[in-house]
C-alpha cells in the first residue's frame, strides 16, 4: 500500500510518514501526540476514537489513513462548541474517557441537524458507548446545547 | 526520580513550635516524599499549607470517575475553611501520598473524607494559634473563612500562606476535633473542563523522553505453556521471552505492532473448563461454607403454610472498562516508576517490587485520573509486564491492552448458582429461608428480612475462570436471587409484593426507602393497572436502596420502560454528584441484566469484543428517576456500588408481571 505524506488536521497540514494502511487513530496519537481522540476497541465499535473526517464522524479506529489524506480531519483538540460547556453543565461525564468521543459525534449532529429529537440523538449517538452509564444526561446535554443555538 | 530528599525537617524557631522548615521543591516538582510508615498520624502527611495559599492535600485514593476528587477537595474546603479553587488534591502516588488500601468497597466516603477532614480541621485549628500569637489576640476575637484569618479587634487579616510562608505544619492530627458534616452541595466535577477539551492525559496518552511501545504476545488459551518461539531477534526491536511471557518493545507502536505478527509461538495447550457445565461444575466443586445463621431452618419449613425451593444463576461477565489497562514503565539506576490506571496502587507497588525482587522503596506507582474500573483494576498484570519490557529495553515504555486483551487477561466477576429455600404462613410471615451461594460470594448475603429461622451460606468453589471484584460484588447476585425469591412468594401468597415485604421488613431506613420509591413510582395506584412492575430493596456497604421497574416483553426482548430508585446512604455529601452515580449504576446493572455474559469454552474467550458482548447503549435507557433520601443526622456512606444491585431483580419481577415468566438466571432472556 503507498504511503501517506500528509494530512490535514485542525487546519493544519502535518507531515508524516505511515503506511495507508495504518489507523488514523494511531497516526494521530502515535505520531502526532493528538491524544484527545481515544482508543476503546479497534473495532469500530464504541466510539471512543470518533473524529470529524470532511465534517463527517468516523471511527478513527477503522479508517486508514490513506483514505484520510485527502480531507479535513478535526479531533477534539480543535472543538470548539457550546455542547462542551452543556457535558460539564449537565454532569454528563463520570471518568471521561467516552467524552471526546461523545463530543465529536454531538457536534456531527448538531451541525446537520440543529435542533435533533430525542429518537434523533438516541439514534446517532447508539454506536457510542459509555460504561459509566451517563447516556441520559449527555442526551440532556445535547438537547441543552441545541436549545443554547435557538 | 527516586531520589531520598534532604528535608531538614528541624523544628523552626519561627512562632510556637508549629511549624517546621520545608523544602518547597520537593511538592513543586514531585520528588518523593519521605512518608511514615503505616497511616501517618501528622498534619503534612495529609495536608500542606503553601507560602502562596495553595493548599495541597494527600490520599492515595483514586479518581475513576465516581468523582472522589471532587468530594474530598469539598470536604477539605469544608473543613478548613478555603475556596475549593484553592486546593491541589494530589492522589494515588506511592511517592507522595499515605498509604492506602485501594479505592474499593465504598470506603472513600466513609473513611477518606473524615481522615481528611481531620487533618484540615487540625490545620485550621494550627493556623487560629499562629494568627493568635502574631496578633497577641484571643481565639474567641478571631474568624476564620474564605482561606483567610480576621481579627475582631483590629480588623486584622491574613492568608494562610502568609501566616505559614510555606512552612511545615507540626501537628498530630487531633482525633477530638470535631468534624462538620457535609454541607451538600453541587459542586462542579473538577477538571471537568480538560476531559470535554480531550486534554486530561490518561495513562494511555502519556509520553516520556525516549519512550518506546510494547506489546505482549498471549497464549491461544488459559493454561497454554510455550514451547519455542521463532525468531529471537529483529533489528531494532527488544523482544522478551521469560518462561511463558513473550512481549516485543519498540520505538513506535506501529513497529512494535508489526514485530508482534513476526513472531512465530508454539504453545502447548492443556484442557481447560468450558462455560457449558459452568453451573453444575460451580455446584459440584463447593466447600460446605459458613455465613450467619439462626434458629432451625427444619422448625421454620415445619411452621409454613406455603414452602418454595427455587434456584438462581449468574454469569460470568467482564468490567469493560473504555479505558483498557495500560502502564508506563521507566527504570532509573534500578529504581521504577510505573503510572497505571489502577484502584490499588499500593497494592500495586509491592507486585513490582515482588517481580523484579527490588524494595518497595525503589518502585513508585503513580495513578492518573483513569477511564474507570468498576472493581477490575485491583491488580498489577500490565504493570509488571511494562516494567518488564522497559528493563530489558533500557528505556521507558508504554504498554495498552487491546480490548480482546482486557477482556481477557483481566479478571470477572465472579459467576454463581444460589439455592433458596423458604416457608411462610398464610398471612405472610415468614418463618424459614435458607439460601446457599455458591461461588459469587458473600457481599449482601445477610439476612434482610425478619425470619426467626434462617440461614445464609457462601460456598466458596472452584472458579473455571479468574475471578474477582466487580462494583457491588455479589450483592448484585445475592440481591437477584433474594428479592426474586420474596417476589416468588409474594405471589404464592397473592399478597402485593410491597406489603410482603412491609411486613417482613422492621429496619425503619430500609423500609423508608421502599417507600419512597414506591410512591414516586406510583406503585398503589400502578398494580392492578399497569401490567409489567416489579420491585426489589437491599442494603450493603451503608446504603440503603429500593428499585421499582416497569417492562414490557416484546418479540421475545425485554425492554425496560421506567426505572424509579430510592438511595439513602447517610449525609449527602453533593446531590448532584450521587445522582450521577446513582444513575450510572442502574445503566451499567441494565448490562448485567439483561444481555451481558462471558462465553468460554476450553480455556478461551468466545467473546471478547465489543462486537460479540453487548452493553448497554443509548437506546437502552429507560426513564430514570432517583429519589435521594437525605438523612444529614447519620454518618456519609459510600454510593459507587450499592446503586448497582436493585435493576435485575426489580427487572425480574416486572417480566413475571409481565407474561407470567419467571427468569432465574442472569443474564434474563425472555426465553428464560
Amino acid at each position: 500500500m503507498r504511503r501517506v505524506n500528509q494530512i490535514t488536521v485542525n487546519g493544519t497540514l502535518r507531515q508524516i510518514d505511515a503506511e495507508g494502511s495504518r489507523s488514523l487513530l494511531s497516526i494521530l496519537r502515535d505520531d502526532l501526540e493528538l491524544t484527545g481522540t481515544k482508543y476503546g476497541c479497534g473495532e469500530g465499535e464504541c466510539g471512543a476514537c470518533t473524529v470529524l473526517l470532511d465534517g463527517q464522524p468516523v471511527r478513527s479506529c477503522i479508517t486508514p489513513v490513506s483514505a484520510a489524506a485527502a480531507k479535513p480531519i478535526v479531533t477534539i483538540e480543535d472543538i470548539h462548541h457550546p455542547v462542551q460547556d452543556a457535558f460539564l453543565e449537565t454532569g454528563a461525564l463520570q471518568c471521561g474517557y467516552c467524552t471526546s468521543g461523545m463530543i465529536v459525534a454531538a457536534v456531527a449532529l448538531l451541525n446537520k441537524t440543529p435542533h435533533p429529537t430525542r429518537q434523533e440523538i438516541v439514534r446517532h449517538m447508539n454506536g457510542n458507548i459509555c460504561r459509566c452509564g451517563t447516556y441520559l444526561r449527555i442526551v440532556e446535554a445535547i438537547q441543552k446545547a441545541a436549545q443554547a443555538h435557538a | 526520580m527516586l531520589d531520598q530528599l534532604d528535608r531538614r525537617d528541624f523544628m523552626s524557631l519561627f512562632g510556637s513550635g508549629l511549624l517546621v522548615a520545608f523544602s518547597s521543591k520537593a511538592q513543586e516538582s514531585g520528588i518523593a516524599r519521605r512518608m511514615p510508615p503505616g497511616i501517618p498520624q501528622d498534619v503534612d502527611s495529609w495536608l500542606h499549607v503553601g507560602e502562596d495559599g495553595v493548599v495541597t492535600v494527600y490520599t492515595g485514593k483514586t479518581e475513576i470517575g465516581q468523582n472522589i476528587r471532587t468530594s474530598l477537595t469539598q470536604a477539605v474546603s469544608e473543613e478548613l475553611r478555603c475556596p475549593a479553587g484553592s486546593i491541589s488534591l494530589i492522589m494515588a502516588d506511592t511517592g507522595l501520598t499515605p498509604f492506602d488500601m485501594g479505592t474499593f468497597g465504598s470506603r472513600t466516603t466513609p473513611t477518606m473524607a473524615p481522615q481528611l477532614r481531620r487533618a484540615a480541621a487540625t490545620a485550621r485549628d494550627t493556623l487560629l494559634d499562629l494568627a493568635a500569637e502574631k496578633w497577641k489576640a484571643g481565639r474567641d476575637r478571631l474568624s476564620i473563612a474564605d482561606g483567610k484569618i480576621t481579627c475582631a479587634d483590629g480588623g486584622q487579616s491574613i492568608g494562610f500562606g502568609a501566616l505559614t510562608k510555606g512552612q511545615k505544619l507540626a501537628k498530630t492530627i487531633n482525633r477530638d476535633l470535631a468534624v462538620a458534616r457535609p454541607i451538600g452541595q453541587s459542586v462542579p466535577k473538577l477538571f471537568g473542563r480538560d476531559i470535554v477539551t480531550g486534554i486530561h492525559k490518561y495513562t494511555p496518552d502519556l509520553v516520556r523522553p525516549g519512550m518506546w511501545h510494547g506489546r505482549v504476545l498471549r497464549p491461544p488459551a488459559f493454561g497454554a505453556t510455550l514451547v519455542s518461539l521463532e525468531p529471537h531477534n529483529l533489528p531494532g526491536v527488544t523482544i522478551v521471552r521469560d518462561g511463558d511471557f513473550v512481549g516485543v518493545a519498540a520505538p513506535d507502536a506501529q513497529s512494535a505492532a508489526n514485530a508482534l505478527r513476526q513472531l512465530k509461538a508454539e504453545w502447548k495447550r492443556t484442557q481447560q473448563p468450558s462455560g457449558a457445565m459452568l453451573y453444575e461444575d460451580l455446584k459440584k466443586t463447593a466447600s460446605p461454607g459458613e455465613g450467619p445463621s439462626s434458629g432451625s431452618i427444619e422448625q421454620g419449613l415445619a411452621s409454613a403454610d406455603v414452602k418454595l425451593h427455587a434456584t438462581y444463576t449468574v454469569a460470568y461477565i467482564a468490567h469493560a472498562p473504555l479505558e483498557p489497562r495500560a502502564a508506563l514503565a521507566e527504570w532509573d539506576n534500578g529504581a521504577l516508576t510505573v503510572w497505571t490506571g489502577t484502584q490499588r496502587p499500593f497494592g500495586v507497588r509491592p507486585e513490582l517490587a515482588e517481580a523484579f525482587k527490588i524494595p518497595e522503596d525503589r518502585v513508585r506507582v503513580i495513578v492518573p485520573d483513569f477511564g474507570s474500573a468498576y472493581g477490575g483494576k485491583h491488580s498489577g498484570e500490565c504493570a509488571i509486564e511494562a516494567a518488564r519490557l522497559a528493563r530489558a529495553a533500557a528505556k521507558p515504555v508504554k504498554l495498552v491492552w487491546s480490548r480482546e486483551e482486557e477482556f481477557t487477561w483481566g479478571y470477572f466477576r465472579p459467576a454463581g448458582v444460589i439455592e433458596v429455600s423458604s416457608g411462610a404462613r398464610r398471612d405472610g410471615t415468614l418463618t424459614a429461608w435458607d439460601f446457599h451461594n455458591y461461588n459469587s460470594g458473600p457481599s449482601g448475603i445477610q439476612g434482610l428480612y425478619e425470619i426467626p429461622h434462617q440461614r445464609n451460606i457462601f460456598h466458596p468453589a472452584d472458579a473455571p475462570l479468574r475471578q474477582g471484584s466487580y462494583r457491588g460484588l455479589a450483592a448484585t447476585a445475592n440481591h437477584f436471587a433474594r428479592e426474586s425469591h420474596i417476589d416468588e412468594l409474594a405471589r404464592e401468597l397473592a399478597i402485593d409484593p410491597l406489603a410482603f415485604r412491609l411486613k417482613n421488613l422492621t429496619d425503619a431506613r430500609l423500609r423508608a426507602v421502599l417507600q419512597a420509591a414506591a410512591d414516586r413510582f406510583g406503585w398503589g395506584s400502578m398494580k392492578g393497572n399497569a401490567k409489567g412492575i416489579g420491585m426489589a430493596c437491599g442494603f450493603e456497604k451503608g446504603g440503603y436502596i429500593a428499585t421499582c421497574a416497569q417492562v414490557a416483553v416484546e418479540n421475545g426482548r425485554i425492554r425496560i420502560l421506567r426505572v424509579v430508585e430510592a438511595f439513602e446512604c447517610g449525609a449527602i455529601v453533593n446531590p448532584d454528584h450521587l445522582r450521577n452515580q446513582i444513575q450510572g449504576a442502574i445503566s451499567m446493572a441494565i448490562g448485567g441484566a439483561l444481555f451481558e455474559q462471558m462465553r468460554f469454552d476450553n480455556g478461551q474467550i468466545l467473546n471478547g469484543r465489543f462486537s460479540l458482548y453487548r452493553v448497554p447503549r443509548f437506546s437502552d435507557m429507560p426513564e430514570i428517576d432517583v429519589v435521594l433520601v437525605d438523612r444529614p443526622d447519620l454518618p456519609s456512606a459510600g454510593a459507587g456500588e450499592t446503586p448497582i444491585v436493585g435493576l435485575a431483580p426489580a427487572v425480574a419481577n416486572a417480566v413475571y408481571d409481565f407474561n407470567g415468566t419467571r427468569l432465574r438466571g442472569l443474564p434474563l432472556t425472555a426465553s428464560g
